[in-house]
């Protein structure tokens, strides 16, 4: 029923305010990237088991895009960051 | 009848006498009671029937395992059924009816099926009832239903409230008796933040009935010294009449008030059941340990009772199980409620003690019957007796009431909500949950802990060792460690050579031949048994039943309990009412109505409203005498083609875009060109996806070098606003843009036809001649003699010259009346969606009926639209995939039929002229329809094989709901002004 996402501006908070996208491990391809880099980016996604890293959209509180390292079994979260800090950019 | 009900003793104030109905019959019982409690006062035994043989029966235990007891409390619509009796809290004015019995529970014409029952055995529903198939939906099934079953859900509304709500605490403590309230008293006086929560009404758990000394000291002193002291700690909360029914993620624990159950008379500005949502840094699992019940013949006898509830009921609420009792135990239970019952002068028959030796420290005055055992008990709706095999001799003993005690398991549900499996003790002979989870520790009986010393100590070592983490370090056991002093006796799964049914699942009626059928035909997993006998399903999920199955189960498998393991455990603990679930989202309350600044004003101009999501759009505004949707709605199209009409559009999503990169960002979420877009201009946008379909489309206007002023489709704004969010935070960090969602903040309106800037110019103080504010113009005007700011934007969707007007949202009536008084004299209509829409199909422009997640600019038309200069923008790379590419593409084409006095319906497909419909004929389908007063006839969007090369063919335009072929032609999907003369008049 409840969990809880710890925004990194917000704090901790009901995951009702939150909206999953997805993985947030794929990087956007260059336009030219070719078809292959488009199809995987667009189309494939992985469906792992455990550590997973997916954007969260802080839909009904700062409306700041995160992502949100969580483990898809347990359900535990490890760490939320804001989407636009270095190293985190789709 | 009261003779039950003891002169002295227990913790019901007798001076406030509570009138209740059972049945309609007037009963009484006193505060401090349970419904369970006051019926027994009053000689109910009997109280339901059961479920599949009707059998009666009595009450059983005394808390939240209780499988018979279940009643209809309440009337009307606060009717709630399968309400366990033993904790609902008696109340002056409640009424109770029995459930499951027809025509009354004394006498119970259902009770046949027990006659029957050599056919109604284990997986009855799956050998029976076979043939033929259709009889089960129609006949079988319905009959079974009303034959078997719990209480009646009433069909009227709920005249109550419900409410939902957060707490947040460094400790969650489940469950008030020993190990609870040391726990709290712990951590309450390290100065944590405590929430206490537990079902009863009454906190102690067990200390309520216990007369045993407590470290020498009165049970019931200690309790009331506790409960003082953290009453008197601010930042301890006790949630009394509280049941915690789950643990979720992140420590989160759901948790059910009942504020208002106990009462007749429910006060309307209160909630009567509120739902917890308990967020806790650490929580310890303190909810005790379940008596087993006995397997032998007739263990549901009316009369029968768990030990330990006999003994709550005695120490609580001062009833007298019988005249006579037998006890029957394999564990010291049994001999603390002999001790209490002989305390209170009441007359013990035997101790059946199936152990050979464990009656060494008993005192009293009762016979002791070593190595015995019970095997059937003798009676029909009340015992009369029982048949004890004692050394191979058979005796019967005349008793009208038996406490039965199989040992304890401990209560670990809560503990296992997480995906944790329970682990069998042989030591404990019990299932055990892990003792420490992340953020869960288990206390005291639930933990496998006996004695009541030894609950105390672990319940405060456990604080201890849990706020430590958090930074109590100050935190010091409440209590001195003890030893446990409680024995574990070797489970007695069943009891042989029983003549009578030996009950394992009293709600579902599952007994000891229906688990050793399961076995023999091949389903002694514990989960299929489970389907295939019944036995833990339904409101109690095998509370009482699942330990001794597993153990019958174990037995009839020979192998160990720890082999055969447990069915899964899931929330909820118990069973929660819809009422306290829906919350708040009742009715009106269920989603928000979102209302246009402009709502009061077309009211009052008689609009019709549909509803778009969650707003309310003006569809169409009938003038008297007008008896159809359509008569008004041609009239409103014919008006705005020939003078003016004014409409709604404020419902439109509107972004306010600003940064110095926001034309460089908009330029990459559109396909077209926004980069050199001068301001004060409008643009038509299209927005694509990653895979090149078509979003969102809608005008962007440049108000200044650095603001925007996006419009998307109402359905998608919300969709627009995260999306842009998305591409400025997680694409392109880097670029400098913000935006704000403004749709709430203007009101917006359309002011449409020929006469259009006639009536405008009488409203804006800024020259709007043509020359001046040409087509795609958008700029700040000063509106009315300079006492209004609006925006002004030339664009059109109508196809007539139009403009759209915004106004802060407060002033939208005021300005929308100005316009209505300035445009009367030039003939001006208020119009609707409706006529938006024709108006909009005429010209052959598209909406999301044509944007519908398959098309890509092309389709529609638009492929020079799409930039073929810019490196990059979204949806540009799959563009060009093969598919994008293809000829024979659906795409856009107007339709019409070759008589105009047939019509098409929107969804239907076109076929080449005279073909049959099939899948390979198919070549494509109306997207848009509507009846068009200036053609006189009915027109479509289309999207179409090859579509834009076949203009003027002849094709078939299929129905397969009616069934209907209508001959059309194909056409321009311009139907209406192709040289757009009007849209620059």
């Amino acid at each position: 029923m409840a969990s809880l996402i710890a925004c990194p501006h917000c704090g901790p908070r009901p995951k009702e305010e939150f909206t999953v996208r997805g993985d947030a491990g794929i990087t956007r391809p260059a336009p030219d990237a070719g078809e292959d880099a488009w199809y995987a980016y667009v189309y494939l996604r992985d469906n792992p088991r455990g550590r997973h890293k997916e954007h969260w959209h802080h839909t009904s509180g700062c409306r700041r895009w995160l992502v949100v390292e969580r483990d898809t079994m347990t359900h535990a979260i490890y760490k939320v960051t804001d989407a636009s800090a270095p190293g985190e950019t789709a | 009848m009261s003779s039950y009900r003891l002169s002295k003793g227990g913790r019901i104030d007798r001076t406030k006498p509570l009138d209740f109905t059972f049945d309609g019959k007037p009963m009484q019982g006193f505060t401090g009671d349970t419904l369970a409690s006051a019926l027994l006062a009053n000689g109910r035994q009997l109280v339901g029937r059961s479920f599949k043989y009707h059998r009666p029966r009595g009450i059983l235990t005394a808390g939240a395992a209780e499988p018979n007891a279940l009643v209809t409390i309440g009337e009307g619509g606060r009717t709630e059924a399968n309400t366990r009796a033993t904790l609902v809290e008696l109340y002056r004015g409640l009424t109770a009816k029995s459930q499951n019995r027809w025509p009354s529970v004394d006498f119970d014409l259902g009770a046949v099926n027990s006659l029957l029952s050599p056919f109604l055995g284990a997986g009855f529903y799956y050998k029976t009832f076979m043939w033929p198939a259709a009889f089960w939906e129609k006949v079988y099934e319905p009959i079974i239903r009303k034959a078997a079953g719990l209480g009646r859900a009433t069909y009227q509304p709920d005249p109550d409230s419900y409410e939902k709500c957060w707490a947040h605490c460094d400790l969650l403590v489940i469950g008030a008796g020993p190990s609870g309230l040391a726990a709290a008293l712990t951590a309450g006086r390290a100065g944590a933040r405590v929430i206490l929560a537990d079902e009863g009404f009454e906190p102690g758990g067990s200390l309520l009935s216990e007369t045993a000394p407590v470290g020498g000291k009165s049970a019931a002193d200690l309790l009331t010294k506790t409960l003082s002291e953290l009453a008197d700690l601010p930042n301890v909360r006790i949630f009394s009449r509280t049941t915690v029914f789950g643990w979720y993620d992140g420590n989160v624990f759901g948790a059910v008030e009942s504020v208002q159950k106990n009462t007749a008379t429910v006060d309307p500005n209160r909630p009567v059941e509120r739902i917890w949502r308990i967020a806790a840094r650490e929580a310890i699992l303190a909810s005790g340990a379940e008596e087993r019940p006995l397997v032998f013949g007739g263990n549901d006898i009316p009369g029968v009772m768990m030990a330990g509830a006999m003994r709550s009921y005695l120490n609580r609420q001062a009833i007298a199980p019988g005249k006579s009792t037998v006890i029957f135990t394999n564990d010291a239970s049994g001999y603390a409620t002999a001790a209490d019952l002989e305390a209170a002068g009441l007359n013990i028959a035997a101790i059946v003690d199936s152990r050979p030796d464990a009656a060494r420290t008993w005192s009293g005055r009762a016979r002791i019957l070593p190595s015995a055992v019970v095997v059937d008990a003798n009676g029909g709706k009340n015992l009369k007796g029982v048949t004890v095999l004692n050394g191979g001799r058979t005796e019967t003993i005349e008793a009208d009431a038996l406490g039965m005690s199989g040992g304890w398991s401990p209560i670990i549900h809560l503990a296992c909500h997480r995906g944790a499996k329970p682990v069998w003790s042989d030591a404990k002979a019990a299932f055990l949950a892990p003792e420490r989870q992340e953020g869960l520790t288990i206390a005291g009986a639930a933990a496998g802990i006996g004695s009541v010393e030894a609950c105390l100590a672990d319940g405060a070592g456990k604080a201890v060792s849990v706020l430590q983490p958090l930074g109590f370090s100050n935190a010091t056991a409440a209590f001195a460690t003890a030893t446990d002093t409680a024995t574990v006796s070797k489970p007695l799964w069943r009891i042989p050579g029983s003549k009578g049914k030996a009950f394992v699942d009293y709600q579902n009626d599952v007994h000891l031949k229906d688990l050793g059928l399961a076995v023999s035909e091949g389903y002694g997993h514990v989960e299929l048994a489970k389907r295939y006998t019944t036995n833990g399903m339904a409101t109690d999920q095998g509370k009482l039943s699942n330990i001794n199955a597993i153990g019958i189960l174990a037995e009839a498998r020979k192998v160990s309990p720890a082999d055969v393991g447990t069915t899964t455990f899931r929330p909820f603990y118990t069973p929660l009412s819809f009422g306290a679930l829906t919350g708040a989202s009742r009715g009106k309350h269920f989603q928000p109505v979102r209302k246009s600044p402009l709502h009061d004003w077309a009211k009052k101009n008689g609009a019709v409203f549909v509803e778009t999501g969650l707003w309310y759009r003006s569809s169409w505004f009938p003038k008297t005498g007008e008896t159809t949707w359509r008569e008004s709605v041609d009239r409103e199209v014919l008006n705005v083609r020939e003078n003016a009409g004014i409409c709604d559009v404020s419902t439109l999503g509107k972004i306010e875009i600003f940064g110095k990169d926001a034309a460089e960002f908009l330029n990459r979420v559109y396909c077209n060109a926004f980069l050199k877009l001068p301001i004060g201009k409008a643009r038509y946008g299209l927005m694509l996806r990653e895979d090149g379909m078509i979003y969102d489309d809608g005008t962007t206007s440049r108000l200044g070098e650095t603001h925007f002023f996006m419009t998307t489709t109402t359905a998608y704004a919300a969709g627009v606003m995260n999306h842009l969010e998305f591409c400025a935070q997680a694409l392109w960090p880097d670029l400098d843009v913000q935006f704000s969602s403004s749709t709430d903040q203007w009101a917006q309106i359309a002011v449409a036809g020929p006469k259009s800037r006639l009536i405008l110019q009488t409203l804006v103080d800024e020259d709007i001649s043509d020359a001046a504010f040409p087509f795609l113009g958008a700029k700040e005007v000063s509106l009315c003699g300079g006492k209004l700011t609006g925006r002004l934007f030339r664009i059109s969707f109508s196809g007539e010259l139009a403009y759209e007007l915004a106004v802060p949202a407060g002033y939208g009536e005021a300005i929308a009346d100005a316009i209505m008084e300035a445009g009367a004299p030039h003939g001006i209509c208020p119009y609707g969606v409706e006529a938006l829409g024709v108006m909009r199909i005429e010209k052959g422009h598209v909406t999301h009926s044509e944007i519908n997640g398959t098309v890509i600019p092309s389709d529609l038309g638009f492929a020079k639209m799409v930039s073929t200069t810019k490196p990059d923008f979204i949806g540009k790379a799959m563009l060009s995939r093969e598919g994008m590419t293809a000829e024979d593409r659906l795409s856009l084409v107007g339709v019409k039929p070759l008589d105009p006095s047939t019509t098409f319906k929107t969804g239907s497909h076109i076929l080449a002229d005279g073909a049959t419909p099939s899948l390979d004929n198919d070549q494509g389908y109306v997207s848009s329809s509507c009846y068009s007063p200036n053609l006189g006839s009915t027109i479509g969007l289309a999207l179409v094989k090859h579509g834009p090369k076949r203009h003027g063919e002849h094709v078939t335009v299929w129905n397969d709901l009616k069934n209907e072929y209508t001959k059309a032609v194909l056409c321009s999907p311009v139907f209406f002004d192709p040289e757009n003369g009007k849209l620059h008049g």
